[in-house]
């Protein structure tokens, strides 16, 4: 496997194709909606463009949906479009711990590995954190969700 | 003594700054482009461009962000330091009048190369920070600090800055904050959907209440370069002071500010073989000596009280604190280089590049090139857009290859947004690229939507 192929893994192209979650329309990311159990939060990558707006609504206690609507490189996509999968039915805390786990990970500059058991899908990221310029790509979505998800509990 | 013959032997630029790989001309005759022969002789004096990168040969297209520096320039700055080190315009002692002479003579050199004299050039950290003297100047100006000799730089309310569409934040935010301290208002001349300036709206926006006209010269993302003389002439005869961000235009084209005939003038040393660090502020004569300084403090007053001070004149009233003088000294012997090469050589040779880069981007399947068509005149650099394919992955794709490019806005964020994209990526060449360096690029954008899975419509597939 190249070390392009190690970057940009099989899943992690599909993710970029076919993006769960990305479905949070236009219309809705000027404001976040003010109920309880809902968080949302704006992230921008100012070096090149990446952006992001991600809505976290939590219902009975766990993660009910992970949505977003975004525009950037091929990982910053499909690394949220892993996460919209990995939050759901998730009870708050825990997903902080993985958010936690993931960036421990990215920024591990190639010393880590994710493992699967935990980050399921995400797991294959573990390559973008040997490429500096690219782990805020990858936390692009993750620093979206945390924010969301604190104001999603708070309200 | 052994300094002086040091400097004799090791500063002659017939010995040291002349590329190894050039003929020099013969005057009659009509200068022509380099040839790629003569670029991969150049190539020798370039260290880094022996190296590989991903385990591949570095074939570095990203000269329009940094360019690389010839071992004369690398030299000249170690020499400086092993020889002629000392605090310069202070002290008695001989090191002290060498170093000074060195970084005068590093004056008289570069704003000789833009047909400049020593008097009108400032040494700057980067053109940014040209950009933003002035800048602060002008407002200074504005509250007064000048007096009366000072009007012509003042703004207030009711009075226009007038950029372009097309500039570099650099070119951009500092007239914004400007217009903001000042209460002067912001305008733009807008540029088509090809990403030409709209010369009736120009036509139209330069009017009396027009202070500053503010443009680059050739734009770092389009790689067209602007109607300078047109421009100037339509802002003098408002009575408006012309700046010229000359970035792009000043490592890649000759470049002789006196015929263009702007008033400010700013470039950056790191972009034409020189090291970081330093950069340059060009200022018409007599204009310079009647702005207030921005930065203050020591090297720059003639007497000081313990409530006020009085300045000298340019350039040294802009030169506040120790200079960038080892920087200043490399700078120069970039400027040699490029002179001995020949600007108008190392120009064509880059349109020549800029053609085949264009001509072969287009003809890639989904590949969108910014500015310019083929044939229309650029400079040899090309910006683009892959249908479907963010910027970032095309220049990861790139680099795994060796391919070194810019992926991003480019300091160009309005320009983007435009023409109708958040980036691009642009390949931007210098003397030293090769048209194999070209090609191999264009092997490589040829693959990049396949690996992305992308047809050439953008579709995900």
């Amino acid at each position: 496997m190249s070390d392009l192929d190690v970057l940009y893994q099989q899943i992690i192209l599909d993710h970029a194709k076919v993006r769960t979650g990305g479905d949070l329309p236009e219309s809705e990311t000027a404001a976040a909606p003010v109920f309880p159990g809902i968080g949302q939060s704006h992230q921008l990558n100012p070096v090149c463009g990446d952006e992001i707006t991600l809505r976290v609504t939590v219902e009975d206690g766990k993660v009910a949906s992970v949505r977003w609507n975004g525009a950037g490189c091929a990982i910053s996509m499909a690394s949220a479009s892993v996460l919209s999968e990995l939050a759901e039915g998730v009870v708050p805390e825990e997903l902080l711990g993985l958010i936690g786990n993931f960036r421990e990970v990215m920024r591990s500059r190639g010393k880590l590995a994710g493992e699967e058991e935990i980050l399921g899908d995400a797991a294959a990221f573990s390559g973008v954190s040997r490429y500096p310029a690219r782990v805020k790509c990858a936390m692009l979505a993750w620093v979206a969700a945390e924010e969301a998800l604190r104001q999603a509990v708070a309200a | 003594m052994t300094l002086v013959s040091a400097r004799t032997q090791r500063h002659d630029p017939g010995q040291h700054g002349r590329p190894q790989g050039v003929e020099p001309l013969d005057r009659a005759s009509v200068p022509v482009a380099l040839t790629d022969t003569e670029v991969r002789r150049i190539r020798n004096d370039f260290p880094i461009l022996e190296k590989e990168v991903n385990g591949k040969p570095l074939v570095y297209l990203d000269s329009g962000a940094t360019s690389q520096n010839p071992v004369s320039v690398l030299e000249a700055e170690q020499e400086f330091y092993e020889q002629r080190n000392a605090a310069v315009h202070r002290g008695a002692h001989q090191l002290a009048v060498d170093a000074t002479d060195a970084f005068e003579d590093a004056r008289a050199t570069v704003a000789g190369f833009v047909g400049a004299t020593d008097s009108e050039l400032v040494w700057t950290a980067n053109a940014t920070a040209g950009l933003n003297l002035l800048a602060y100047s002008f407002s200074n100006a504005s509250v007064g600090h000048a007096g009366a000799a000072a009007e012509r730089f003042m703004l207030a309310p009711g009075d226009e800055v007038l950029v372009t569409e097309m500039e570099h934040h650099a070119n951009l935010i500092p007239w914004q904050e400007l217009c903001r301290r000042t209460g002067a208002t912001l305008k733009f001349i807008p540029i088509d959907d090809d990403g030409a300036l709209r010369l009736e709206e120009a036509d139209r926006l330069i009017t009396g209440r027009t202070k500053v006209l503010a443009f680059t010269h050739v734009s770092n993302v389009l790689g067209s370069i602007n109607p300078v003389q047109e421009l100037t002439a339509m802002a003098h005869r408002v009575g408006a002071l012309v700046v010229l961000d000359a970035c792009q235009s000043a490592p890649h084209l000759p470049l002789d500010l006196k015929a263009l005939d702007v008033d400010f003038a700013v470039f950056s040393g790191h972009k034409m073989l020189g090291p970081t660090g330093i950069g340059a502020l060009y200022g018409r004569a007599g204009l310079l000596d009647a702005m207030p300084p921005f930065l203050t403090g020591g090297s720059m007053i003639t007497t000081v009280s313990m409530s006020e001070a009085q300045y000298l004149p340019a350039p040294q009233r802009f030169e506040a604190g120790t200079q960038a003088v080892s920087q200043a000294v490399a700078f120069a012997a970039a400027v040699n280089y490029l002179g001995e090469t020949g600007m108008e050589r190392i120009h064509r040779w880059e349109m020549e590049l800029g053609q085949r880069l264009v001509v072969g981007l287009q003809a890639i399947d989904g590949v969108r090139v910014l500015g310019p068509v083929a044939g229309r005149d650029r400079t040899g650099l090309a910006a683009f857009d892959v249908a479907g394919v963010h910027a970032h992955d095309v220049g990861q794709f790139l680099d795994a290859r060796g391919i070194a490019v810019r992926v991003g806005h480019h300091c160009a964020q309005p320009l983007h947004r435009r023409l109708g994209l958040s980036a691009s990526t642009r390949a931007s060449t210098y003397l030293y690229n090769t048209t194999d360096e070209i090609d191999q690029l264009l092997d490589a954008v040829s693959n990049v939507r396949g690996y992305f899975g992308v047809d050439a419509s953008g579709e995900r597939r």
